[in-house]
């Protein structure tokens, strides 16, 4: 790996890092999904500065070169990442849904009530 | 007389649900909910005024999820009979009285409005008919029970079987030959019950377009897939609740 790109990933990294504590301390990003980011900027830096482990993973899952290890391992989070969002999503529709339904039927039980409670208040007088 | 809800889902019905409600009075006094799935125009208006009780849905979430407001509803109120049918006015209400017989007796926990066990011709699509072919086929398969009429949205029903449906187990993305799987292997018992259904002379059905029936069929495949991939496909009759 040549020098160029080694401060390049390590750039990259960084700028990861930097961004994904700035939008947490916004709180435009919860702590809950901030973690795999910066995970991942973790892992592009251990991988740039420990070549070895790169060169053993390349080997190990029968890649050619260690940009293609790159390249897979990338492609690999990316799948996880877009599982773990579908799941997510499935999950936020199941209780928008919920939600919309309870919300509904209170709506019409308070209805109910409002117009069960009118005839009294009309029939009384003051004093 | 058993306490008895009908529900119908509607979605910018407004042109329709005044008539299928007074359909339903000239037939019924029992109570009927509109579930009006964040329709655009007067459909909850007209209900209302026609003396329907009308659940709101803040957006439009699809037929399945109004019919589990519905069923839900029903649930919460203690009904013990419920009748769902569509807004459209293609479902009869002389025919109410006809599919509420077999549940009634309780020779069955649901029954199901066929439009081809009357004699009335209904014709369907090529499309359509091919779908429902290959519904009537797998339901053979994996109930061993003859069906006619799986996509029907005309039927009636117990407590058990619209407390079943309240639980999150029911399939509201497209609720449809998957529920009547899911319904023998939890050991509910399902009828057929002719009813002559009238055309949507609007040609306003809900599946439409060779792209919205191929991912509507596929859908349904994948959630008969997961119905009958072992017994986790299968949630436990007492899952809904208290029955």
């Amino acid at each position: 790996m040549t020098i160029q790109q080694k401060a390049f990933a390590i750039l990259v990294s960084i700028l990861i890092f930097v961004i994904i504590i700035s939008l947490v301390k916004k709180r435009r990003l919860r702590e809950e999904y901030s973690w795999i980011w910066l995970l991942t900027g973790g892992l592009m830096i251990v991988l740039v500065l420990w070549y070895d482990l790169l060169l053993f993973l390349t080997h190990l899952i029968g890649a050619v070169l260690p940009t293609t290890t790159l390249f897979i391992f990338a492609i690999l989070f990316l799948i996880c990442l877009a599982l773990n969002f579908a799941i997510k999503i499935s999950l936020l529709t199941d209780q928008v849904k919920n939600l919309s339904q309870k919300i509904s039927m209170m709506e019409v039980d308070s209805a109910k009530e409002a117009v069960e409670s009118q005839p009294e208040g009309k029939g009384s007088k003051p004093g | 007389m058993k306490k008895t809800c009908i529900i119908i889902p509607a979605y910018n019905e407004a042109g329709h649900i005044a008539s299928v409600l007074s359909g339903i009075r000239a037939c019924t006094d029992s109570d009927i909910l509109v579930i009006d799935d964040g329709s655009t125009d007067s459909t909850a208006a007209k209900a209302q005024g026609a003396g329907a009780i009308v659940i709101r849905h803040p957006f439009n979430m699809g037929y399945g999820v109004a019919l589990q407001t519905g069923y839900k509803y029903a649930v919460k109120k203690h009904y013990e009979l419920l009748v769902q049918m569509d807004g459209d006015g293609q479902h009869r209400a002389e025919d109410i009285k006809e599919l509420c017989k077999p549940v009634w007796a309780g020779h069955c926990d649901i029954a199901i409005g066929s439009r081809f066990l009357s004699s009335a011709h209904y014709r369907l699509g090529i499309l359509k008919s091919l779908g429902r072919r290959l519904f009537c086929t797998l339901i053979r398969i994996f109930t061993g029970e003859r069906m006619s009429d799986p996509t029907s949205g005309y039927q009636c029903m117990n407590r058990d079987v619209f407390t079943y449906f309240a639980a999150d187990s029911f399939p509201w993305d497209y609720p449809d030959a998957n529920v009547i799987i899911m319904l023998d292997r939890a050991g509910f018992r399902i009828k057929e019950v002719p009813v002559t259904m009238r055309r949507n002379v609007e040609g306003r059905a809900m599946h439409r377009g060779l792209f919205t029936i191929g991912y509507y069929l596929c859908t349904v495949l994948l959630s008969i897939l997961v119905t009958v991939i072992g017994k986790n496909g299968v949630a436990d009759r007492s899952e809904g609740g208290s029955r």
